[in-house]
Parts: structure tokens; C-alpha cells; sequence
């Protein structure tokens, strides 16, 4: 009876809690747990792999020759490698490098895919020869490309990252660009341009704000291909360097040993999957709650 | 229509001519030095001279492209560092077993996924396309050569079902045949089957709810009649357009799956060539690549103009 | 059309297509009945000339096709293989060669002495004893087809052991056309004297090799005796089949898919042992030598101190184990000659031999005056004994304090980068990692890391007078005794300035399956004498 127990009226004209997009969000995410779950298990990657120092329990570069090829025990949780290693802490540290080649590929791809592909979209002279080195490029198989690129170079981190965000970035382009050339279309930025506004404004303003779903979604989609990628690199040897712990690393040296220490493809393989799969289930989340057509597209 | 011909051959040139560019120059980059390894643990640095004049290394990079360019013109792949082999030849003796690979891989992963993908769509939103998506999602992410591995400890290995390892050829049989590919193509067609599932249920959706099968829902068509007769047909157009993209896949796919399962096929002999500085190789067979690649993706957009209707008055 | 057809018409036309592309494929001949051996050869044949190149592998390959004047027996004794007679000048300047008959080429051409010299010469450019052997020779001159010399300057007592090389480069024997070729180029016509006959047509380079039994080969009547004795072949095919991944050969070999694998990595040999079918012996004695290579051109191991650091605090026993599995396959090696053979000694070793010293080893470094210049230690990640010892030596330099750049790449680019005389930050390098078989170093004529010949040298080009000095002493040396004492002095030196760093010695299994009889115990792999059932 008393008032108290009314809520209060919502303050006309203003959103309480949150805009109507984030809103959309968190209903759909409510309706694929799916996606919760793959989000979950990111963030609890990445979290490790932040933690590495203290989840992992002995150095994973020490080597230890006399206690090779242990299998799980007490001591060492997921088994010792053929040099001693333990491979918990290695598996735990090599989080750490799937991780970063993953979400910085994703980035960096996205970024350049971005600028690249608002410039094809925009200026018709430049897109028929970008848009051929597009093609040209994603015609050559992005595993293929990423080894011949690592053969030119070093073998690091860096360049792994940079081998495979140009094997990763012509789709991130293409879409880009098919996106903005349907946007520019539209009767807003005809407006806007009869409007007399400058094309960063309309850029900004309303070209932008409608790619960045798609654009997020693909991303995510990168960051799952760029980790495989990077372990099919490793498993060939022409990926990380040997002595950084990477999934793909503990694989390929272990690959030899799998009918006496399967273990040593097992646990990295589960953890590069399951990584993936999260990764992979976070971004269909993502493209059901922003916009359901999108899925034609991807 | 014509100008749509005209305009797909002209920039299909001009995408090869920038792959032949960019792989060229690739391998031109390249700090490893083929004439080291050819010379051999005692090579002194005369003999590394004397092998970078016989192949034509000291010359500038424009005069190699252009010789190269114009060998190219008359079916020359040039010729093999190491084995002073011809490459085509090279090619053409490891071409069965990684067409082999791929026919099979598709046939596998077109059964699977094309129904599976169709019955998604049918009953969407319930527990059986969750299952189905899950399922498709779990393919992407296993890497292959890890699922490999798991398929040859239990059925090679465990269970002594099938071949570890090996290629034969279905003159030899095609029982035999047939037995060393199951497990390569079921590794490496699980990535395949996941992408043709996700597009067919994709495109399945988007045309189930076109007016037109309401119409025919309404005509009091049964619905598998529906599902098939006219649903199906229109939705093979994305599906057909993911072979090409698929194709990619496929060969980078096939690289880890012939090292695994020790077949002697084309992806094996492009990884060899490149972690040992085989110039000649590397170029022809990535040239090879992007030029199947190419022309499936020409294929299927002519194909456009035989059944996109629209198409044929641009 | 609808799609749906236009689907099943394109999927038609790749099948009709494929099935085009195999009726073309070169045909694959094999005959009811025909004894073929199957084998797993340590790496991939992909260079036929067995003197242009050191591999192994090639070696291997030159076993099956070619035939040699003479060859070392299990008692490292010379025997004669090809030639028939031979004698000695009194004045020790002419020996007189005089060779078999019934000896052919594959392509029915009759062995001439004219081929035996031209194949001599060609490996005598090449070869390093053969290089010491064409200071000392005059002439070699053809008396007749079957009848031949050599007129030295000055005697050179081990003229039969070069022409008896078991390992690289053997001294193979080839038509002369061919021995004519310019020893820095490759040959590529595989005709030779040999028990096998290479067939070209059905090479895959990268996955399969193939030979047959040479029908017309004269096997000698003494039975064989590692490279020696009388040759003869009981298949009558043998397919080299290159299986690049460790587990898919095992599970070959196990499955019964291939016959034999040359070298097997110790630690599968549980995943064998299971098989009754599959028997694992250690038929090579001598094993082989890991190698641990200073650049001597740049700091910080231009420097003597430094590199007599490394030999106080590397430990021999963790390379066993990180090259070997256990010490079933291998134990340390304190000496510069194969251990297990006549000139090997434990002289000059306490710094590798006795308790790890990381304090003595810090001293040296300290005196050394190490400024924290990069190490970069160039590793090869394809091949697990120089990338186990790769890192290994990573470790033991950074428990020292060193500055440690472990750089990985494949076999092909650390061959390619250990012959760069460039400094670090040009792309050189200070340190690398391999082995040496057995045969290949067991005294200071055939052992050439141990020298110091500066530019002249294998890669890292150490320069020692004094090691050359105690080297050309060696092979003045002419009794047994003597000859130990030379050894021991060179490897006293060796111990002092430190050419390379044995790592250990360690010894590859072989595995086969027991339906195979006859397997040669011996360093090299032959494969007369084995017989299948």
C-alpha cells in the first residue's frame, strides 16, 4: 500500500540503465548461452595467461634431462616433455603466446582491414587495383602464404603476427568494403550528402557505426583462424621461436612421441581448441545479438 | 551479360599477374641461399659463386622476373634445384594423391553436411540445431593434424581398422584405394563439413522465409516437398559459391594432413620445397594454387550467369 | 538448369578429371612374386652425387649403386673389393692396381682403369684425406683397361685407408664420362658398378625411391664384412620410403606397411618392443659424435677462456639423455676420436670430464673480460638431435649469465647461415649444433673439425698453427705407438684451445621386422646380404 514499494517512474526522454543497443545485447546473450559460455572461457584464458607467473608452478624454459618423459603425477600435473620440461607451466605460459598472436592478429587485421577497405569503398580508382591485390592475395592459401612469409624472415612473435595478419586481412577488407559500398547507398547518406556534410563527418556518423558489428564479429572469427594458423605454423616449424612455450610448439616437439606421451599433444590440443571453440561461440553470440541477417553474410 | 564476361576474364588476368608478381618476389626476398645448400657441409666460397652464376642468382631482379615470366608463357616451371628434375614433372607425379585427398574430402563433406545442414535449418531453435551448430562450431576449432593424430591412435593404432599411413593408387585397387583415405579425408573434411553445414542452415534459413514457400506451404505441398524441391534448389547458390572459397581451405588443410599421414601429394612437396630454399618449386606450385583457385572462382561466377537470371541483364 | 544439377554436372566434370589426371600418372610396375624391401631411410635422397655432398643419406645411396676399389672390414682392416691385385713399390712411391673381372656398369660398359682414375681424381678435389693424398701423388697413369698406377712424391702410408673411406666421401666409382663432371657440380646420371641399379623413372623425390638388383653384379667370395667382403643381394627390389613424422613410421613398421627403419628416435623404442614382429638393435658400433661449433671469426668465443668456460659447465650426461632417451642408446664421450676406436683417449679431458664447475667457468668468463655481447646459438627445430643440443646449450649458457639468442630455423637455413662470415648483427652466428658419424672421426687425417686452418676451415674457421703443427706430426707418425702418441697430443691441444665441444656419443637403433635375416652389423647402412622371407 505504501508508495515505497513502487519503483520509481522512469525519467522521461532518458534510458536508466543502458542504450537500446547494449540493451539488444544482453537479451540475445541471454538467449544463446552458448556464447556465455565461450565468453566465459576467453576471459578465464586470458586470465591465466596474464597469471602465468603464479598459475604455472616451476620455470617452463628449465631443463631437467634426467626426469624426461614423466608422465602426469604429483609432481609435475601434466607430465614432463623429452627435455625435463614440465609442461603445466609450459601449457600455462603458452597460453600466454596463442593468446597475443591471436587477439593481436584480430586487432591488427581489423584495423587495417578497416582502413583499407573505407578507402576502396570511397575512392572508385584506388578500389579496382586494391580490390585485385585483395584478390590476388586471398588466392594464394593464407596457410601457404603465412609459411612463405616466415621463410623470409626470422622466426619471432612478431613475425608470426605479421605473416599471418597479411594472410588474414583481404577478407577483413572485403567485407569492410562490400559494407560500405551497400551503406553508401542508403537514403541517410544521400541525405547527408546533399546536406553538404564532409565525408569524415559522414564517415564517423553514420558509415562507422554500422560496420563495427560486423567488423567485431569478424574479428572474432580472426582470432580463432589466426591461433589455428599459428600452431599449423609451429607444427611445420616455421612458427614460434622453440624456446617461447606455445601451444603449437609443445605440439610439434611432441608430435613424434604421441603413441609413449600423448599427453604432450593432448593437453595443449584441448586447451588450442577449446580456446577456439570459446572464441569462435562468443563471436556467433555476438552476430545473432547485433543483427540475425548478418548471418547470411558470414 | 557479355560486358559481365568480359569484365570476370579481364580482372582474372589481372589477379594472376599480381599472384605471379607477389610469389615471385616472395621467394626473390628470401635471405636463405639454395646455392649454400647445394654446395654442400665442405663448399668453400668459390664453389657458392660459381652455383649462383649457373642458376642466374647475380642477376638483377627485373631480367630474373622477365626470364621467368616468359618460360611461364611456354608451360616451363622451370627446373628443380636439388633434383634437377623438371617441376612440372614434379607436380604431375604428386597430383593423384592430393586431388585424391580433395575429391574425397568433398564427397565426405557434402554427404555430411549438405542434410545436416538442411535439417538445421528445418528445425531451428530447438535442441537438435543447437546440437547440430555445437557440433559444426567444435569443427572449426579442432586444429587438424590434433584430430589426425586422435583418429590414428584409435583406429590404426587401437583398433587396426585402417592404414596408418600411405597412398595407393586406384589402379591398385580401389578397395585399397579408398581404405588409405578414409581417415586423412574424415580429418582434414571436419572443417569442411562445419563451414558447408553453417552456410547451407544460413542460406536455408534466409530462403525458407521468402514468400514464396508460404506460397507453396499454402499450395498444401508436404513439406519435405517444399524442404527439397524448392527451398534446396535456391539455397545451393551460396553453397556452390563456398566450394570456391572452400577450395583454399582444403590445400592448407591438405598440407598438415599429407605430412601426418605421409602421403605423397602436392602440399607436402610445396612444404619440403620451402623449408629447404627450392625456389623453382615454391613458385610453380603456389602459382598453381592461386591459379585453381582462381579459375574455380571464375567457374562459379560465370555459373552465375547460367542461373542467376539477374544477372544476365547487367 | 537449377542449381542443384549444376552442382552434380560440376562435381562430374572434377571426378572425370581426376580420373584423367591417374590414367596419365606414371604406371606403377610390380610383378607377382618379386622380394621387395621396404624401407625408412634416415632423411630425404634429394642430391645424387656422393661427392659434391656429405649427406648421409647420399652416401647411403652411393652403397647401392656404386662399387669401390677398397673397402675397411669390421676389424678396421683395408680390403680389396673392386681391384684383384695390388703391390706396393719397395721404394713405397708406385703402388700397382690391377682390378677383377667380370666388372660392369649398369648400362653393360665394362670398368676400365680410365674410370677408376677419372672417379678418383673427381673425389680427391673434394674429399679432405683425398686432398692430402693429391699433394703427396704424382700421376695416376692406366697401364692397360684393367691395369692401373699411382706414382706418389713422397710415400703416403695411408693411400689404401683413403681409397677404403667408409663414410663421406667414399671414394665411389663411376663411368668416366661422368667422373669428368666438375667437382663442384652435381652429377645426375646414376650409373655405376653397384649391386643395385637405380630406377630413375620411378623417383618421387621427397617420397620414394627405387632399386633393383643388378643381375649382372659380381659379388667377391669372402663373406661381407661392414663395406667389404663379397656383395651380394637376396631381394630383388628395394623401395627407399621417406616417412618425415617419427609416430607414422613406427606405426608403419608396426602395421607392417615397411620392412625397415634405418634409424629410429630411442625413445619409440616401447612403442616397437610391444610388436613380437619387430626386432630393435643397435647395429652400428661406433655410434656418432655430437658436435657443439664456436664461430672463431667474433666475440664473445674468439676468445680462448671463454669457450674453456663452455667445457666446465656443459654436462655430457644431460646431452646423453636429451639426444639419446637413455644411457641404453648412448654415454658421454670425453675425447675428440670416437671413442671405442684405436686413437680415442680421455687426455686432456678433466675440464669436460670432471664435476660441473660453474664457479671455474664464471672465473674464465670474468677473465675473459665478457662484456654481455649477444650469443646467438642457430638451431635447426626438423631435426630433434641438433634441436635438443640446441637447447640444452641455451640453458647452460644462461644459468652462466650469458646473453642468449636462441634463433630457430630448419636444416636448410642453418646450413645456409653457418657458412656467413658476417657478424651478429648482420646475420652471423656463434654457435651451432650437429654430429659427426663415427666413422668420420676417428683420427685427425678424417676428424676435420678438430683442425685450425683458419679461412680455410669447416664453418667457424678456428685458426691454430699449432693444432696443424701436431696434426701433419700425426700423419707422419708410422708405427702404432707413435701414431697413439701424435693422437694424444692433438687432442691435448684440443682440450686447450677448444676447436668444438664433444657433446656426447650416442648410438641410433635400427628396427626391422623379423621376417628379415642378414642385416649387416656395421656404421653404414647396406643392404646386400639381407635377405625376406
Amino acid at each position: 500500500m505504501s508508495s515505497a514499494t513502487l519503483a520509481p517512474p522512469p525519467i522521461a526522454g532518458k534510458s536508466r540503465s543502458m542504450s537500446p543497443t547494449w540493451k539488444r545485447f544482453r537479451d540475445a546473450f541471454r538467449r544463446h548461452p552458448t556464447a556465455l559460455i565461450g565468453g566465459a572461457i576467453l576471459v578465464a584464458m586470458v586470465v591465466i595467461a596474464l597469471a602465468a607467473p603464479w598459475v604455472g608452478t616451476v620455470d617452463p624454459l628449465a631443463v631437467f634431462p634426467s626426469k624426461r618423459l614423466h608422465p602426469p603425477s604429483a609432481e609435475s600435473w601434466l607430465g614432463t616433455d623429452m627435455l625435463g620440461r614440465d609442461v603445466y607451466s609450459r601449457v600455462v605460459y603458452g597460453a600466454r603466446v596463442s593468446l597475443i598472436v591471436g587477439l593481436a592478429v584480430a586487432a591488427l587485421s581489423t584495423l587495417l582491414g578497416l582502413a583499407i577497405g573505407l578507402v576502396t569503398g570511397y575512392v572508385r580508382r584506388l578500389d579496382a587495383v586494391v580490390m585485385r591485390i585483395m584478390d590476388g592475395l586471398m588466392s594464394i592459401p593464407s596457410v601457404l602464404l603465412a609459411i612463405a612469409l616466415m621463410a623470409l624472415t626470422k622466426a619471432s612473435i612478431g613475425n608470426v603476427i605479421v605473416a599471418i595478419t597479411l594472410a588474414e586481412m583481404p577478407r577483413v577488407v572485403r567485407l569492410v568494403r562490400s559494407l560500405v559500398l551497400s551503406l553508401r547507398e542508403q537514403p541517410y547518406v544521400e541525405a547527408a550528402i546533399a546536406a553538404g556534410t564532409t565525408l569524415p563527418r559522414i564517415l564517423v556518423r553514420h558509415i562507422l557505426p554500422n560496420i563495427v558489428a560486423p567488423l567485431l564479429v569478424q574479428g572474432t572469427y580472426v582470432c580463432g583462424s589466426a591461433m589455428i594458423t599459428e600452431a599449423i605454423l609451429s607444427f611445420i616449424g616455421a612458427g614460434t621461436p622453440p624456446n617461447i612455450p606455445s601451444w603449437g610448439n609443445i605440439m610439434a616437439e611432441g608430435r613424434s612421441l604421441v603413441q609413449i606421451a600423448g599427453y604432450l599433444i593432448i593437453f595443449p590440443g584441448i586447451c588450442l581448441s577449446l580456446t577456439v571453440l570459446a572464441v569462435n561461440l562468443l563471436g556467433d553470440g555476438m552476430r545473432d545479438a547485433l543483427d540475425p541477417r548478418l548471418a547470411r553474410r558470414m | 551479360m557479355i560486358a559481365y564476361i568480359v569484365r570476370r576474364l579481364f580482372s582474372t588476368i589481372v589477379v594472376m599477374a599480381v599472384v605471379a608478381f607477389v610469389v615471385f618476389s616472395l621467394l626473390y626476398l628470401t635471405p636463405g641461399d639454395p646455392a649454400a645448400i647445394i654446395a654442400g657441409d665442405i663448399a668453400t666460397d668459390e664453389d657458392i659463386r660459381r652455383i649462383h652464376a649457373r642458376l642466374g642468382l647475380d642477376d638483377p631482379f627485373l631480367v630474373q622476373f622477365g626470364r621467368w615470366v616468359w618460360s611461364l608463357a611456354h608451360g616451363d616451371l622451370g627446373t628443380s634445384i636439388f633434383t634437377n628434375l623438371p617441376v612440372t614433372q614434379l607436380i604431375g607425379q604428386r597430383v593423384e594423391p592430393t586431388l585424391s585427398l580433395t575429391l574425397c574430402t568433398l564427397v565426405v563433406a557434402i554427404l555430411v553436411a549438405v542434410p545436416l545442414g538442411v535439417v538445421a535449418a528445418a528445425k531451428a531453435g530447438s535442441w537438435l540445431d543447437r546440437g547440430v551448430m555445437s557440433f559444426s562450431v567444435l569443427g572449426f576449432s579442432v586444429p587438424v593434424f590434433v584430430f589426425a593424430y586422435i583418429l590414428i591412435l584409435t583406429f590404426s593404432v587401437q583398433l587396426d581398422w585402417l592404414p596408418v599411413q600411405g597412398y595407393r593408387s586406384f589402379r591398385d585397387g580401389v578397395w585399397e584405394w579408398l581404405r588409405h583415405l578414409i581417415l586423412p579425408s574424415v580429418a582434414l573434411g571436419t572443417v569442411y563439413v562445419a563451414l558447408i553445414t553453417r552456410m547451407t542452415r544460413a542460406s536455408m534459413l534466409d530462403v525458407l522465409a521468402q514468400d514464396y514457400i508460404r506460397t507453396a506451404e499454402a499450395k498444401g505441398l508436404a513439406p519435405k516437398q517444399v524442404l527439397i524441391g524448392h527451398a534446396l534448389k535456391n539455397a545451393a547458390i551460396p553453397v556452390v559459391t563456398i566450394i570456391g572459397v572452400g577450395v583454399a581451405l582444403l590445400i592448407s588443410g591438405a598440407i598438415v594432413t599429407e605430412t601426418v599421414f605421409a602421403l605423397p601429394g602436392i602440399g607436402r612437396l610445396t612444404v619440403d620445397a620451402i623449408l629447404r630454399r627450392d625456389y623453382p618449386i615454391i613458385q610453380g606450385v603456389i602459382l598453381i594454387f592461386s591459379a585453381i583457385y582462381v579459375l574455380v572462382n571464375l567457374a562459379v561466377d560465370l555459373s552465375y550467369v547460367l542461373f542467376d537470371p539477374r544477372i544476365r541483364l547487367t | 538448369m537449377n542449381p542443384c544439377s549444376a552442382l552434380l554436372r560440376s562435381m562430374t566434370a572434377v571426378i572425370g578429371a581426376a580420373a584423367l589426371v591417374a590414367a596419365l600418372s606414371a604406371p606403377v610396375a610390380t610383378a607377382q612374386g618379386q622380394k621387395v624391401l621396404k624401407f625408412i631411410p634416415q632423411a630425404d635422397l634429394r642430391i645424387l652425387d656422393p661427392i659434391t655432398t656429405t649427406a648421409y643419406i647420399t652416401r647411403n645411396h652411393g652403397y647401392m649403386i656404386y662399387d669401390t676399389l677398397f673397402a675397411t672390414d669390421a676389424k678396421f682392416q683395408v680390403q680389396p673389393q673392386m681391384v684383384d691385385k695390388y703391390e706396393l713399390s719397395k721404394d713405397q712411391l708406385t703402388y700397382t692396381f690391377t682390378l677383377r673381372d667380370g666388372l660392369k656398369f649398369h648400362d653393360g660398359a665394362p670398368v676400365r682403369s680410365a674410370d677408376c682414375i677419372a672417379s678418383i681424381e673427381r673425389w680427391a678435389k673434394r674429399d679432405a684425406l683425398g686432398q692430402k693424398m693429391a699433394e703427396s701423388t704424382e700421376a695416376w697413369t692406366a697401364v692397360n683397361d684393367k691395369t692401373f698406377t699411382l706414382k706418389l712424391k713422397k710415400p703416403f702410408p695411408l693411400t689404401l685407408e683413403a681409397l677404403a673411406k667408409p663414410s663421406s666421401n667414399v671414394p665411389f666409382i663411376m663411368p668416366e664420362r661422368i667422373a669428368k663432371t666438375d667437382a663442384s657440380t652435381n652429377i645426375t646420371d646414376p650409373i655405376g658398378s653397384g649391386p643395385f641399379k637405380f630406377v630413375k623413372a620411378e623417383w618421387v623425390p621427397g617420397s620414394k625411391v627405387v632399386y633393383v638388383k643388378n643381375t649382372d653384379y659380381v659379388p667377391r667370395k669372402e663373406p661381407p664384412s661392414w663395406a667389404a667382403g663379397g656383395k651380394v643381394v637376396k631381394v630383388d627390389r628395394v623401395e627407399w620410403i621417406y616417412i618425415p613424422d617419427s609416430a607414422t613410421a613406427a606405426a608403419a613398421l608396426n602395421a607392417g606397411e615397411v620392412d625397415w627403419w634405418e634409424q629410429m628416435p630411442p625413445d619409440l623404442i616401447p612403442v616397437l618392443a610391444k610388436n613380437k614382429e619387430v626386432k630393435v638393435e643397435n647395429i652400428d658400433p661406433l655410434g656418432s659424435m655430437g658436435v657443439l661449433r664456436f664461430n672463431f671469426m667474433y666475440p664473445p668465443f674468439n676468445n680462448q677462456k671463454m669457450r674453456q668456460a663452455v667445457l666446465y659447465a656443459l654436462d655430457q650426461n644431460d646431452y646423453v639423455l636429451g639426444i639419446a632417451g637413455s644411457l641404453k642408446n648412448g654415454h658421454a664421450c670425453y675425447s675428440f676420436f670416437t671413442c671405442g676406436t684405436p686413437l680415442s683417449s680421455e687426455v686432456g679431458a678433466a675440464p669436460l670430464k670432471g664435476k660441473r664447475d660453474f664457479d671455474k667457468a664464471k672465473e674464465l668468463i670474468k677473465e675473459a673480460g665478457y662484456k654481455g655481447e649477444k650469443i646467438v646459438i642457430i638451431d635447426a627445430t626438423d631435426q630433434p638431435i641438433v634441436h635438443s643440443q640446441s637447447l640444452l646449450t641455451a640453458e647452460t649458457l644462461r644459468k652462466l649469465g650469458l646473453n642468449v639468442d636462441l634463433q630457430a630455423g630448419d636444416w636448410g637455413t642453418l646450413i645456409t647461415r653457418r657458412s656467413s662470415k658476417e657478424p651478429i648483427e648482420k646475420g652471423g652466428w656463434s654457435i651451432f649444433h650437429t654430429w659427426l658419424v663415427g666413422p668420420d672421426v676417428t683420427s685427425p687425417a678424417l676428424n676435420f673439425a678438430v683442425r685450425g686452418s683458419g679461412q680455410k676451415a669447416w664453418f667457424g674457421w678456428p685458426d691454430d698453427p699449432k693444432i696443424e703443427e701436431l696434426r701433419d706430426a700425426w700423419f707422419a707418425a708410422t708405427d702404432p705407438a707413435s701414431s697413439k702418441k701424435a693422437a694424444e697430443a692433438v687432442q691435448l691441444r684440443a682440450f686447450d684451445f677448444v676447436p668444438y665441444v664433444p657433446t656426447a656419443q650416442f648410438i641410433l637403433p635400427t628396427a626391422y621386422r623379423t621376417n628379415l635375416s642378414g642385416v649387416i652389423i656395421a656404421p653404414i647402412t647396406l643392404m646386400w646380404n639381407v635377405e625376406k622371407k
